[in-house]
Order: structure tokens, then C-alpha cells, then sequence
């Protein structure tokens, strides 16, 4: 019994340590952050302009509802969060345009964050000046420079840019453009419609979110829930810029890729595939500006001679945050060839998108281009289907009428022909 | 390769068993109050179990992404909850559902109100039945296959001054077994799983199916049996009568 239980066991761990040994290895684990130096980094932006004394917020002035709402996110922010403070309109008292629309400072670095000292320095804020909120941001994303993790920008205003003509929605497009992994939300206090669209442009050009706040608890809830996702782990992709043509090509290998492109731009890569392996590949086009409502998004997989093997596509109309389609493609296990070296295929991937923008500006002529997120993997190839069914095997009442039929035909046959060959053999 | 996943499953199964109750498995939906919170993109999408709900609080204008894992022979339908507080309501906005594959291509709705228009409503209600998730399929065919998928939740239609309103989300993904009809020959290397999600391997609770078993093996098995016996039944009614009659012919033939 013991003998067959260890004989049992060694069999399964047997097969277990096949079953490891022949698994498609991971295609990411290179890509997953390991703890040095991807430590996701947030920066909280807010606004300490003189409206930000109105009390208008549960009774209390904005100020101390954002003082509050920092506090309680200071004690909740996750050990692996970076964490900083940006400060926009803090210090300048004057009237002085000019001068005012530079007031940005940092006020507690982007680091390992120590609760006490941020907590005192949210303390000594009190509301002044202007809302320069295009030069905050460019800022924070310079704070928020180097390593390799996820960065956040979390901006808290309660009014519109007051320091135009830098617009601060351009300003987001062009940081989050510059950097990779580079999201911005924002939230308004008491908005009105102008802020609200100037916010919410900002988030959508950046892939965040935009939420009104009109209570110190929705606020609280609000921060704390984006500094717990930019501590939530994900795989961030790695920049590459796609050419114009198969030949100039980058060549990528399995993994996640970020890439830009302008409206009426097709981006080319190159994936090798070896004969039994499947290219996945996956894109989106994010639509960070307004766009017109109808629009499409074309994957294709052509040969290094421009033969189309397969295609994904989608179109879609009305708001949108990305336009997705993906493609597989396996490659038959050519094992007829006796060539001991396997030719591995170079598949191009061609990515294009029709979008259209809506509005006029530097957006409009599509720079930046829009963020294309493209996502290539190789597997096994599958196991090619001979028939419909699996197997080839029936089922269902017809299968076995039929099954019950054919064998009752065939007994029948059977039982006459023997009659009918003992017959002859008596008669002879 | 069939035979290899198959000889992998019987491994891991028999290393199951052997380490009994007691194993130190970690089970991937270990934490039973469920997710409470949604991602914002395919990247950032939050994994949940079919069965399992998955909650978010958000604003008006948000795009929420879960993503949950179906295996072949599955027919998922993905129904969602949007809750409105006063602040949000008769909008005008349409709440939809979209659902996307592991290829991030998108799945049709077999039927579900996949999208409706809130009004004055405290809450809307909409669903996505997908068809049924098959084995294998051709590459140009934009069939559901095995792996994840995705859930994307959000308004449109919205107004610049609707924007940003709380709600609260709920989805939840739940699938019937359609069994043997959809059995259909061929699998996949490897399901449409796409690593964009270290630490957590979106797979269903029983590992992947490995695309051995189906009901149609009882099917053909009952099906060769009766023919084998009508068979039978069809001979010896032949020489049943037939021994009748040579029984009775031979005394005279004597």
C-alpha cells in the first residue's frame, strides 16, 4: 500500500516537474517590477489659491476640508507609495500676473514618506495666490523624474487656470507624451462647467480620472482610492517608437510597448516567429483629446513581402477612452523540412487609426500623436482541428438512432448471410 | 500537445490529492470581501472570479475595467449595477457595458441590455450575454477562445456639467456550462492570458480545462454499446428463427 502511495507520488511529482519544465515560459516576468527602483510615485497637487478660502465645503472653508482629506490620506498611503506634495499659488501675495503664474512649490519631496513632517508642512498652507495650474504640472512631472515604476499626478483645484495662454491641457498631453506611465487625476472643488471641462480634458489626456468633489469625505475617499492604484501592481510598457515602413522596424520581443501615433500615421514593428509558435499581439489607441465620433482602428500582420496573413479591426463612434483589436497568428510546425536550424519568420505589424480631432490646436495636427499600447506575445501555436467536433466524436439522440439503426442492420446482415452459408453447406 | 497539457493536469492532480487538505495552495480568491475598487484601463483592469462581485466607487465619466477568466465550453454573462445618488441623476447620460477578450478584441452581446439610459432612475441595470467560448478557432475568425476578459463600464452621452458625479459600480461575472454541444475539436497553446498583471494569474478557479474531456465521449460510448447490442438483437433474430426452422426442418430431412 505505503510502496504504491510513494510509487503514486513519484509519478505525479514526475509529471508535475514536466508539467513545469514544458509550461510556455512567462512572457512578462521579465517586465514585472522588481522592488528597487519601481516604487510607484505619487504627487499630490494642490491648489492654495485665495478662492480656496470660500466655505462652501460641509460648512468649512476648502482649505481645511483639503487639510483634513490629506491628513486622513497621509496615514492611509501604503509603505511602497512615494508620496509628495506640490503646492500651486501658495506664496505670491501680489497682483502681479507675471509673477504669480510661476508660484509653484514643492512643498514635502517625492520620497519614502515620513507622516509627521508632511503633516506639519499641509499644516502651514494657507490660501493666496494665483492657479498656475500648467507650470504645477510640469513641475510635478519633473518631480516625479526617474525610476521605474508608475507615477501619478493627483490634482486638487477649485478654479480654471488662471495663467493662460499655456494650456494646462496641452501642458498634460505633453508630460504625459514626454514620459511614459504618467497619469493625472484631477479633482474639482465645487466645480463650475468651465473648470469641469478644463479638468476633465486634463485627466483624459493623460488616461485619468476627473471627479467633482462637494464633501470633505468624498474627497478623503476620492485621494485615498488613487494613491491605493498607483500602489496596486501593473505591468508598465516600455517606450518604442514604431517607423514608417517594415524595413526600418524595431524588431519586439514578447512583452508591453507603448508607442505614439498621429492622426493618418501607420506604425510599423517586427515580431521573429518560429515555425509551432502563435503571435498574439494586442493594440489600443487611446483617444486623449476630443475626436470626432466615428472612428477605427486597424492591426495587420503582413509578410516581410507584404502578404496579409491576418487582421484585427474595430470602429466605434460616440465618447471613448481607447479603440482595441487584437490578432493571432500561428505558425505551422513545418516539421516535414529535415533542416535542423528553424527558420524563424519575421511577421511586420502595422497599426493604424482613423481617428479625427475635434477640436483646433496643436492637438489637432496631431502632435503628440495618440498613445498606442501594444501588447505582443508568443506562445505555443494551438493544436490544429481535423474536424468540427472534438475528436470527431458524436453526440446527441441522432447519433445514436442512427449508431443503434446501422448495428440492427448490420447484426441482421450478418445473421442472414451465416444462415445462408450453412444452407449451402448442408445442400453440398 | 494535447497529450503533454493532459499528462500536466494529471500531475498537478495527483500532486493535489496527494497533498490532501492540509496543502498550502494558495487560493486565488482567497479574500472573500471581494475587490473594491475598479482599474482604468485594460493594463490596470481588477481580476475577479466569476461569481465573485466586484465593487467600485466612481465619478460620472470614468471608464471601469474589471477582467475574469472563462474556459472553453462557458457561456459568460457579465451583468452590472450602476448606483446613482441624487447629484447624478436624469443626466440623460447611457450607461453601457463592453466586453473584450484576453486579445483585447471586442465581444458581441448574444443579448442583454447592454447599454440603457438612466433618467430619473436611482439605478441601472444592464447584462452581456456572450456566445459560448470555444477551444480553438481559426485565426482570422474573432471567436471567444478561452482566457480572460475584460469588462469596461462607463457613460456616454455625458454632458461637460455631469461629469464627475459619484456612483457606485457593481459587476459581476457568472457563466452556464454548455457541455458537450460545444465541444469542438483543437486547443489552444495557451489561453488568451495576456502577463499584463504580475502577482495574480487570472485563471479560473479549477486551473484551465485541458481540453480532453467531453460529454461526447459518453455519447459515442453509449452510442457503440446499444449499436453493439442492437446489433446482437438484429443476429440473433436471424438465427433465433433461424434454428426454429432448421430445428424443425431436420426431423423431416432425417
Amino acid at each position: 500500500m505505503i510502496t504504491r502511495k510513494r510509487l503514486a507520488a513519484g509519478v505525479c511529482a514526475l509529471f508535475a516537474a514536466l508539467s513545469t519544465g514544458l509550461a510556455p515560459t512567462a512572457a512578462y516576468a521579465a517586465d514585472e517590477p522588481d522592488d528597487g527602483g519601481a516604487k510607484p510615485k505619487v504627487e499630490l497637487v494642490l491648489d492654495v489659491s485665495g478662492s480656496m478660502r470660500a466655505r462652501d465645503i460641509d460648512g468649512k472653508s476648502r482649505m481645511a476640508a483639503a487639510k483634513q482629506a490629506f491628513n486622513e490620506v497621509l496615514d492611509a498611503t501604503p509603505e511602497d507609495v512615494e508620496l509628495g506634495i506640490r503646492t500651486l499659488g501658495a506664496t505670491y501675495r501680489g497682483d502681479d500676473r507675471k509673477t504669480g503664474c510661476k508660484d509653484t512649490e514643492q512643498l514635502y519631496p517625492v520620497g519614502p514618506l515620513d507622516r509627521r513632517d508632511a503633516k506639519t508642512a499641509v499644516a502651514t498652507l494657507s490660501p493666496t495666490g494665483f492657479t498656475p495650474i500648467g507650470p504645477a504640472l510640469l513641475k510635478a512631472a519633473d518631480d516625479l523624474e526617474g525610476g521605474e515604476g508608475s507615477r501619478r499626478i493627483v490634482l486638487i483645484s477649485d478654479g480654471e487656470d488662471t495663467c493662460q495662454p499655456l494650456d494646462p491641457c496641452e501642458v498634460a498631453r505633453e508630460i504625459a507624451a514626454k514620459g511614459v506611465n504618467l497619469t493625472v487625476d484631477t479633482l474639482g472643488l465645487v466645480p463650475n462647467t468651465k473648470m469641469r471641462a478644463q479638468l476633465s480634458c486634463i485627466a483624459e489626456a493623460t488616461g485619468g480620472t476627473y471627479t467633482s468633489i462637494r464633501h470633505t469625505d468624498e474627497l478623503t475617499d476620492r485621494v485615498g482610492q488613487l494613491v491605493d492604484r498607483a500602489a496596486d501592481p501593473v505591468v508598465n510598457p516600455v517606450a518604442v517608437e514604431g517607423a514608417d515602413r517594415c524595413d526600418a522596424a524595431p524588431e519586439l520581443k514578447p512583452g508591453l510597448y507603448s508607442d505614439r501615433a498621429g492622426f493618418g500615421q501607420h506604425r510599423w514593428y517586427r515580431v521573429d516567429v518560429a515555425p509551432g509558435e502563435e503571435l498574439r499581439a494586442s493594440v489600443s489607441v487611446a483617444a486623449d483629446r476630443a475626436v470626432n465620433n466615428d472612428y477605427g482602428v486597424l492591426l495587420r500582420a503582413v509578410t516581410k513581402h507584404d502578404r496579409e496573413i491576418v487582421r484585427g479591426s474595430e470602429a466605434g463612434d460616440g465618447r471613448t477612452d481607447v479603440l482595441s483589436t487584437g490578432l493571432r497568428y500561428p505558425k505551422p510546425d513545418d516539421s516535414d523540412s529535415d533542416s535542423d536550424e528553424t527558420e524563424k519568420e519575421t511577421v511586420c505589424l502595422q497599426v493604424s487609426h482613423s481617428f479625427s480631432a475635434a477640436a483646433s490646436g496643436a492637438s489637432a495636427k496631431g502632435k503628440p500623436g495618440l498613445p498606442v499600447e501594444l501588447a505582443v506575445d508568443v506562445v505555443d501555436a494551438p493544436d490544429g482541428s481535423s474536424d468540427v467536433a472534438a475528436f470527431g466524436l458524436g453526440r446527441g439522440w441522432w447519433l445514436l438512432g442512427a449508431l443503434v439503426l446501422t448495428g440492427f442492420v448490420g447484426g441482421l446482415l450478418w445473421g442472414w448471410i451465416s444462415r445462408w452459408r450453412v444452407a449451402v453447406w448442408r445442400t453440398n | 500537445m494535447r497529450t503533454k497539457r493532459l499528462w500536466a493536469t494529471a500531475g498537478l492532480l495527483g500532486l493535489t490529492t496527494l497533498l490532501g487538505s492540509g496543502a498550502a495552495f494558495a487560493a486565488p480568491g482567497d479574500d472573500d470581501k471581494g475587490r473594491t475598487d475598479a482599474g482604468t484601463s485594460f493594463r490596470t483592469a481588477t481580476p475577479i472570479d466569476q461569481g465573485q462581485k466586484g465593487t467600485a466607487t466612481a465619478s460620472t465619466g470614468d471608464y471601469l475595467y474589471w477582467s475574469f477568466p472563462a474556459d472553453a465550453g462557458q457561456r459568460p454573462r457579465v451583468e452590472a449595477t450602476v448606483k446613482l445618488p441624487e447629484s447624478a441623476r436624469g443626466t440623460g447620460a447611457t450607461w453601457r457595458i463592453d466586453v473584450y477578450d484576453g486579445l483585447r478584441r471586442r465581444q458581441a452581446c448574444r443579448y442583454g441590455m447592454q447599454a440603457r439610459t438612466a433618467g430619473t432612475a436611482s439605478s441601472v441595470e444592464l447584462a452581456c450575454t456572450l456566445r459560448t467560448v470555444r477551444a480553438w478557432s481559426e485565426p482570422w475568425a474573432n471567436d471567444p477562445l478561452p482566457g480572460t476578459y475584460y469588462v469596461r463600464l462607463t457613460a456616454t452621452g455625458l454632458r461637460t456639467a455631469d461629469l464627475g458625479q459619484p456612483v457606485t459600480a457593481e459587476v459581476k461575472a457568472t457563466s452556464k456550462d454548455v457541455g458537450g454541444a460545444a465541444a469542438v475539436d483543437g486547443t489552444l497553446g495557451a489561453p488568451l492570458v495576456p502577463g499584463t498583471r504580475p502577482g495574480s494569474d487570472s485563471e479560473p478557479e479549477d486551473g484551465w480545462s485541458s481540453g480532453w474531456w467531453t460529454d461526447r465521449w459518453v455519447w459515442t460510448g453509449i452510442g457503440g454499446v446499444l449499436a453493439a447490442l442492437a446489433g446482437v438483437g438484429g443476429y440473433t433474430l436471424t438465427r433465433g428463427t433461424g434454428r426454429a426452422t432448421s430445428a424443425g426442418n431436420s426431423p423431416s430431412g432425417v
